[in-house]
């Protein structure tokens, strides 16, 4: 009976543990699959694909196919759009988080003129997503000369309270106690931020810092519309560039090494970073 | 809520905030506001005066038929999206749920393509149905079956929404799996102890139970078929073939990029506005009465 208490009244043992696994493993593999796909195209040559059916065991031209792609890619060399992803999610995971640290600081520790005011214009911006206002937005850009820059990639996609919200939930939970001592000590409130709020909240921020580089890195219409140079396009938008337009027929091989470099960072940093994801995905959506 | 303990001072706090206020404003509120005010005009074509129309182009669009089938597009395409992926994910996440060890292993294994990009996600699923080179729809071929996207309006919704799941079962799956892990088994083993079988238990237990998460998923499902799928459309269909996978967002994006008609445009941006602002509602209600609950 000591088996039995141990795994609970309802769990299904011998056949129906199998079926749950089985059914587990189907799911993984449809899952799996397009990708496989994916990364089998990008080890083989061209002809073996051009001809179907083409094969579902990887090729040996893994080396040839990622060195065409890195090096020279088809408008621009597919290292200098991962370069591009990289200073782009980086700058809005860091820009984000730096701006609504400080303004959440602002509207939880203090109280002046205008603060309920700051606080509705910030959060009115949440969930508004930037595919709502992309006509103004790319007049802005344009007027300011940002165009196919990297400051036109990123500010206009830190300009939302997500963030915001979610550290002002979080001082709220501060203890009173911490910031009283601060004030009886004589701590200054940049001391307070620096020396306590800012460390405490180091999960916090690293969980955001998860979500928002996939975020960034992930971005597709933004991107499209600002970066008219080659040399400026990130790798998400930069695949659908590698298509020809009219008849001529698709460097397989490239473009799928290159969708393979495209989602490599953001699923390493998912699977090595997976309790703060998680947590950053349930912390994000509240 | 208010903290009671708070420093004083109004010119730090000022500054703290500025860097905040200064984004905001210069690329949402402006822009915002932007899309608002040209929305009530129509650039003349050579795009050097601006006539004012009032209401104008919200009545053009209302009784536009290209507009209403958009509409009609994007929810026949948010419906089948969010169906898609709940259903794949709360099945998956009911399995795992039955494991006592090895939820963990399948969770690794189940959560990553969340990372995979919406666009990179529609030129995966374009090589599998591409109908020179795909191997599913070579396959499909020797089944007798000829697949074409390109000119078959079912099959490109077809693709389109399968592409658009994919991905997001990751998420639900993550939800669904925390929903169902915190339902007390206690309650489930006393179903079982009076005899009630699994099928049984699911329907007046289990999915009763997970429907604050359900309902929540619902919403941020309906939000991203709405507005995170364009990278997907575009890379597999550019809306067609005949505009038959032509949703709102892509429609905003191809009446003001590439058909340079601004005005419209625009309008369609304040609806797509007022759309969101709805669901923002509709979320934020459920989210106090999850709190409560």
């Amino acid at each position: 009976m000591a088996g039995r208490d141990q795994h609970g009244m309802v769990q299904k043992r011998g056949v129906g543990h199998w079926f749950t696994h089985l059914g587990l493993i189907i799911g993984v593999l449809i899952i799996f699959f397009p990708i496989w796909l994916a990364f089998v195209a990008s080890t083989v040559t061209q002809p073996e694909i051009v001809h179907p059916p083409m094969p579902l065991w990887p090729g040996d031209q893994f080396f040839n196919n990622y060195r065409d792609a890195l090096v020279s890619g088809v408008n621009a060399p597919v290292a200098k759009m991962l370069l591009n992803s990289f200073i782009m999610a980086m700058g809005i995971a860091l820009g984000k988080i730096l701006i609504s640290l400080l303004s959440a600081f602002a509207i939880v520790y203090f109280r002046f003129p205008g603060r309920k005011v700051f606080f509705w214009l910030i959060f009115l911006t949440l969930m508004l997503p930037v595919e709502v206002r992309i006509v103004p937005t790319y007049e802005v850009v344009a007027g300011f000369g940002m165009l196919n820059s990297y400051s036109g990639l990123i500010f206009p996609l830190i300009a939302s309270a997500t963030a915001t919200f979610l550290f002002r939930q979080f001082f709220m939970t501060v203890p009173d106690e911490l910031a009283e001592a601060a004030r009886v000590d004589g701590a200054r409130p940049m001391r307070f931020f620096w020396d306590i709020l800012l460390p405490m909240s180091r999960t916090n921020i690293a969980a955001l810092f998860v979500i928002l580089f996939i975020y960034g890195w992930n971005q597709y219409l933004w991107p499209l519309l600002i970066t008219t140079d080659p040399s400026m396009n990130t790798i998400v938008m930069g695949i659908k560039q590698m298509f020809p337009s009219g008849d001529d027929i698709a460097d397989w091989p490239v473009i799928m090494a290159t969708s393979i470099l495209a989602m490599l960072p953001p699923i390493i940093v998912v699977i090595s970073m997976q309790k703060l994801f998680i947590r950053g995905l349930v912390d994000s959506e509240k | 809520m208010e903290k009671r303990v708070t420093f004083k001072g109004w010119l730090l706090p000022i500054c703290l905030l500025l860097p905040q206020v200064i984004v905001t404003a210069v690329f949402f509120f402006y822009p915002a506001g932007q899309a608002v005010w040209q929305s009530l005009f129509i650039p003349d074509p050579f795009g050097l005066k601006s006539q004012f129309v009032g209401l104008g182009n919200f009545e053009f669009l209302l009784g536009d038929p290209y507009y209403r089938a958009a509409f009609t597009t994007t929810a026949v395409f948010s419906i089948l999206v969010t169906v898609a992926s709940l259903g794949m994910a709360l099945f998956l996440a009911v399995l795992a749920d039955r494991l006592i060890k090895g939820s963990g292993v399948y969770r690794t294994l189940l959560i990553w393509p969340y990372a995979v990009a919406p666009a990179v996600a529609g030129v995966l699923w374009l090589f599998m149905f591409n109908t020179r080179v795909g191997v599913v729809s070579w396959y499909l071929g020797v089944l007798g079956y000829d697949w074409n996207h390109v000119l078959n309006e079912a099959e490109a919704m077809g693709l389109v929404v399968a592409a658009s799941s994919w991905g997001r079962v990751s998420y639900n799956f993550l939800f669904f799996l925390a929903g169902l892990q915190a339902i007390p088994k206690s309650v489930i083993e006393a179903a079982a102890i009076d005899g009630a079988r699994f099928w049984t238990r699911f329907r007046t237990i289990v999915f009763p139970l997970l429907s604050p998460t359900t309902f929540f998923l619902l919403v941020v499902n309906i939000v991203y078929a709405f507005f995170e799928t364009f990278g997907v459309i575009h890379t597999i269909t550019s809306g067609g073939p005949q505009q038959a996978t032509t949703i709102l967002v892509y429609k905003v994006f191809a009446d003001g990029f590439v058909g340079q008609d601004l005005g419209s445009s625009a309008a369609q941006s304040v609806i797509l506005l007022v759309v969101v602002g709805l669901l923002t509602v509709i979320q934020f209600k459920f989210i106090e009465r999850r709190v409560h609950y």
